[in-house]
């Protein structure tokens, strides 16, 4: 029975995700054009039905798959094979260590909604986001191409750069809550905060948010932090690829944009939490309260944690839409003498501040 | 460090511009899904097959030749608008007609679209106001080159 449930969950999940990637390509598509004062993709149809290109995603993926899957004769064949779909499976399986929701109580069965809820869940996420950096360097080193590993280097070049800042920034978020339990970490952003404000992350530890926020960009390689793409220069360690397989690398960044938006809606914007909602209902600061059935609180706490998600996916979008790329160099700037010394101060700052409290 | 930290104002207010273009512009197009009729649009594009903007009046586009009274062409085969060509795609063959006032009339007129640029020098160059680019055909992609050499029946209609 337990299996069952697993298996549910993890068919469930890997939906989600992926029918959030698809559209994610058609939001992006479309954000960017309504920026830029377009109207953006509206022509695939089904029978003559538009609406608004919403068939987009589907046509792109029939058109990848019945692409010709180039491999190139001077190209590591297994290793050129296996790069893609490392990438994707290690962004692919961050999602598993994500809680969308409280745990649901049916009869005498307690099921959290999350796959993996691991002691060491952050971590987790991390380790998995930072290993998805070797299919983009097998890719480049693979293909054989100068311009493709140029492309790995630079990818590699950069995660160094950011992920010490990514795991610093961190640290203060789990010296506030004190786990890496990311189902715990949501539990305990429940609460309120000066009885005010709800206990989340964004309130607690701002600059760790914003030093975060950064390093989480340079992790998704979209536009200010595209280096190992670098669509003017060197095209980027994806040169070779063709079809369903240059295919899995775009669904790759597309993943990691909702990963991402998924870390900071659970680190930082308190999980799948609603301000002032507890378990049994909303309670106001001025006294009232508007109770709720179980059901309904959790449907709520769901739909919260998806609208923040979609949110900050959309934020990214607008970001990628905002800004140039940054130099080779000037990443490395941000990220070993900005966001590294900054990450240390707030280590230290959140230390202080914490025993002057207690 | 510091000069770092004041390029963050200039970061938010960038995307405080573009965000401010996505809502301005996605209350236009709610308006419009919801029927409302605004001056303003939310996106300037056209959508050019089903829609399409009026050509200006000096517009060129696809020739024609005109025709006189008796449904013959109005063109002499003087071969000024072969010789004034630049892209050379104009081909014609005359041929004698008793009417002292006309002498010639083409048996042949070819225009090679493939080549043609579109100037409007043979426009010019006409003494007889014989051709003219202002059918307003715009749209002249073919899937052969064959279909693109427009012969005097072609032109005339």
């Amino acid at each position: 029975m337990d299996i069952v449930i697993i298996l549910i969950k993890v068919v469930l999940a890997l939906v989600w995700f992926l029918v959030l990637t698809l559209y994610l390509t058609w939001l992006e598509r479309k954000e960017s054009a309504v920026i830029q004062d377009r109207v953006g993709a509206n022509r695939a149809s089904v029978f003559g039905i538009r609406i608004i290109g919403l068939f987009q995603p589907f046509a792109d993926a029939i058109k990848m798959i019945f692409k010709e899957d180039f491999v190139p004769a001077f190209s590591r064949k297994f290793l050129h094979t296996l790069a893609p779909f490392l990438s994707f499976f290690f962004v692919a399986i961050c999602i598993s260590a994500m809680p969308f929701g409280d745990d649901i109580r049916i009869g005498s069965r307690t099921i959290s909604l999350q796959i993996f809820d691991a002691n060491v869940g952050l971590l987790f996420v991390l380790a998995m986001l930072s290993l998805g950096i070797y299919g983009i360097i097998l890719s480049g080193w693979a293909s054989n191409n100068r311009y493709s590993l140029l492309g790995g280097i630079r990818g590699a070049a950069q995660l160094i750069s950011y992920e010490v800042a990514l795991g610093l920034s961190l640290v203060g978020l789990i010296m506030v809550y004190p786990s890496l339990k990311l189902s715990e970490i949501v539990q305990s952003q429940g609460g309120l905060l000066f009885g005010v404000l709800p206990r989340w992350g964004v309130f607690l530890q701002p600059l760790g948010l914003v030093i975060f926020l950064f390093a989480a960009l340079a992790e998704t390689k979209r536009v200010p932090f595209d280096l190992p793409e670098g669509e003017s220069e060197i095209i980027g360690f994806f040169t070779e690829y063709s079809g369903l397989k240059w295919g899995l690398f775009m669904m790759t960044d597309f993943m990691e944009i909702i990963i991402v938006s998924t870390l900071l809606t659970t680190l930082f914007f308190g999980g799948w939490q609603v301000p002032w909602l507890g378990t049994d209902g909303f309670h106001f600061l001025w006294g009232g309260q508007w109770l709720m059935t179980r059901w309904l609180v959790i449907v709520l706490q769901v739909l919260a944690f998806n609208i923040k998600v979609f949110l900050f996916c959309w934020f990214q979008i607008l970001i990628r839409w905002t800004y140039p790329r940054l130099r080779y160099d000037q990443v490395m700037d941000i990220g070993w003498k900005l966001l590294i010394p900054l990450s240390l101060v707030n280590i230290v700052g959140t230390g202080l501040l914490l025993t002057v409290f207690k | 460090m510091i000069k770092a930290l004041s390029y963050f104002w200039e970061l938010i207010k960038g995307s405080l511009i573009t965000a401010r273009h996505f809502v301005v512009n996605m209350v236009f197009h709610t308006l419009k899904l919801f029927g409302f009729k605004t001056r303003r649009r939310g996106a300037v594009t056209i959508q050019y097959p089903e829609q399409k903007k009026t050509l200006a009046s000096r517009h060129r586009s696809l020739h024609r030749l005109l025709k006189r009274q008796d449904l013959k062409p109005r063109c002499v085969s003087c071969m000024l608008c072969v010789t004034v060509c630049p892209a050379e795609c104009i081909y014609v063959e005359a041929q004698e007609v008793p009417d002292p006032d006309i002498q010639k009339i083409p048996s042949a007129f070819v225009i090679d679209l493939s080549r043609c640029c579109f100037c409007g020098f043979c426009v010019e160059a006409c003494p007889e106001d014989a051709i003219r680019m202002d059918t307003g055909k715009i749209d002249l992609a073919e899937v052969s080159r064959q279909a693109l050499i427009y012969d005097l029946d072609k032109l005339l209609k």
